[in-house]
């Protein structure tokens, strides 16, 4: 068996039929499959170790903590972080977003200033920075990407003018590892070390990076780092903020409820420590759970000569059968470093008529502004399409892909 | 006709395509066929804003009380489907278009196309129709 065959194994969902056809699944950066080892624990979690963490001295609610913990310190492991205090456990990266932009908000750490963003951000990094705004007076510092009809089409960040902008009063960076519209990785090591140098504070937000490329958040020195558990072979309901200890330390609350709390009287209250300070509530304990057997997978995945072959394999095939298609117009064609994420338009072609044809033919694919109008109303006319692929899609899927598209612009462009 | 017959002749029509393909190409086709609305109508107030696609509907009144409607989009397959709710209730009475049971949709197997979640604007786009048969209907 080969390397895809065996992985896809694990993957029951991949069997299935849409439209009739075998489903050829390339949404995958909205978000990915679960493996057998995530399904398996969360049955097992549900049936078995069900209870609220860290509340009771039961048998139950020992195991289910137990379970919840493990799944902090798979998400610590697998992207470096010094300490288990550092990873704060929220629904998702919006969530985690939300969490840091109110907070600085709310601790007085923007007052005043500006908050840096790319031009190619998703609207969970826009919007929560938007109303951290208006709690704090801050503005939106946004800076250029090189991708358009007009531009040299590489995605890649501005360098100059981020460097420029770095130096009008802000307080903040917010960047994404990689968008999910160009698919490109941005030098966020180098962005980081920028602002730091002015004394910046930056949070990278990694919910398509860390599903590509391996994150070590002590090399890349940013003061927060976000991400998704669907992403990335997990449930959905989880997600991972890790912050500095220093910055989780000197920020507000977030929520308040059970759990983060120290002491609780009518007149004052006091705080957990880290990382429940910020936990409030219960957690959805089963999706943290299963972060461990998730992140396993895409460690080992990370570390296999196999699949980083078969990565490329499916981007050669993928660019390949994007340029065989006349009139399709792919975003950051010219990178010199991508995820295998592609969004495109095609001449003449609606992208929402497209993806529904595609749909019939059992192709999976995401279309409109995909969460990030700012880049999508500059570079496609306010929609696109999108393919995304993981490690388990194979090459036949990206056969069945061009053969599908080809189809689906003949329709409609006849 | 009635908009009953009307939905029944479509329901035919469609009877004939047992491949989604046969039956998407129709609906291109018709969106192709579909009488446009004129550029100088196509303002805000007439937008649908649907997300992915976007659908403008105007509607007009003859002297004998009845609707007249005409709509566009800039997605072909959503302007066939649109092309098809127009048939249904063109020229019909605000009565006979508020007590309508809309089966056909379901029929021919586009349902999906008019749920709420989808993000064609067709649903938005029936009870825009709706809300102008109303207003017609009370005033
Ligand atoms: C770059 C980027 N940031 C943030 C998000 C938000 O992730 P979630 O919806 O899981 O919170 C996404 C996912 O759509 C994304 O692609």
């Amino acid at each position: 068996m080969n390397f895809v065959q065996q992985i896809r194994g694990s993957f029951p969902i991949l069997g299935r039929k849409a439209g009739g056809r075998p489903l050829v699944y390339f949404d995958n950066a909205a978000t990915s499959q679960r493996p057998e080892s995530v399904l398996d624990l969360q049955q097992q979690l549900c049936s078995g170790h069900n209870a609220n963490i860290h509340r009771a001295v039961h048998t139950l609610s020992y195991e289910a903590t137990e379970a919840y913990e493990a799944g902090r310190k798979a998400a610590q492991a697998f992207i470096g972080a010094a300490q288990p205090e550092e990873i704060v456990l929220t629904a998702g990266a919006t969530a985690a977003i939300n969490l840091v932009a109110d907070c600085m908000a709310r601790g007085g750490f923007l007052s005043g200033g500006a908050i840096l963003l790319t031009e190619a951000e998703h609207h969970s990094n826009i919007v929560p920075w938007q109303m951290a705004c208006e709690k704090s007076g801050a503005r939106l510092e946004v800076v250029p990407v090189a991708a358009g009809r007009d531009f040299p089409n590489t995605g890649a960040v501005d360098m100059e003018a981020y460097r420029a902008a770095l130096r009008r009063g802000v307080k903040m960076v917010a960047i994404t590892h990689v968008s999910n519209i160009l698919g490109v990785v941005n030098p966020v090591k180098e962005m980081v070390a920028e602002a730091h140098a002015l004394g910046i504070p930056v949070l990278v937000d990694g919910a398509q990076g860390i599903v590509h490329r391996r994150v070590d958040v002590q090399d890349m020195d940013c003061d927060f780092y976000v991400f998704s558990g669907h992403k990335i072979y997990a449930p959905t309901g989880i997600g991972v903020l890790y912050g500095k200890r220093q910055w989780l330390e000197k920020l507000p609350p977030y929520m308040g409820g059970g759990d983060m709390v120290d002491k609780v009287t009518f007149e004052k209250t006091t705080y957990a420590d880290l990382p429940l300070k910020f936990e409030a509530g219960t957690a959805n304990f089963v999706a943290a759970a299963c972060l461990a057997p998730a992140l396993d997978l895409a460690t080992s995945l990370a570390l296999s000569p196999d699949a980083r072959e078969h990565e490329r394999a499916l981007m050669a095939a993928m660019a390949e059968s994007l340029q065989s298609i006349p009139g399709l117009w792919l975003a950051a064609a010219d990178a010199t470093d991508r995820i295998p994420l592609y969004s495109f338009t095609i001449e003449g072609v609606h992208p929402l008529d497209a993806a529904m044809l595609m749909d019939k033919m059992g192709v999976a694919l995401r279309s409109g502004h995909m969460c990030a109008e700012p880049i999508v109303d500059r570079i496609g006319g306010g929609s696109m399409l999108r393919a995304s692929l993981m490690a388990y899609n194979t090459l036949e899927e990206v056969e069945a892909f061009r053969a599908a598209l080809e189809r689906t612009v003949k329709m409609l462009k006849q | 006709m009635s908009i009953k017959e009307i939905q029944d002749q479509i329901i035919e029509e469609f009877s004939i395509y047992d491949e989604w393909l046969d039956k998407y190409e129709y609906l291109i086709d018709l969106g192709r066929e579909m009488p446009l609305v004129a550029e100088s109508d196509k303002t805000d107030s007439n937008l649908i804003d649907g997300c992915q696609s976007r659908v403008w509907l105007t509607c007009s009144r003859s002297a004998d009380g009845r609707l007249h409607f005409a709509a566009d989009s800039d997605a072909i397959i959503t302007k066939g489907i649109i092309s098809l709710l127009i048939r249904v209730f063109e020229g019909q009475t605000p009565q006979d278009i508020l007590a309508a049971d809309l089966y056909f949709i379901d029929a021919i197997g586009l349902k999906e196309n008019l749920s709420p979640t989808r993000a064609g604007g067709l649903m938005a786009m029936v009870k825009r129709i709706l809300a102008y048969a109303q207003e017609a209907a009370e005033g």
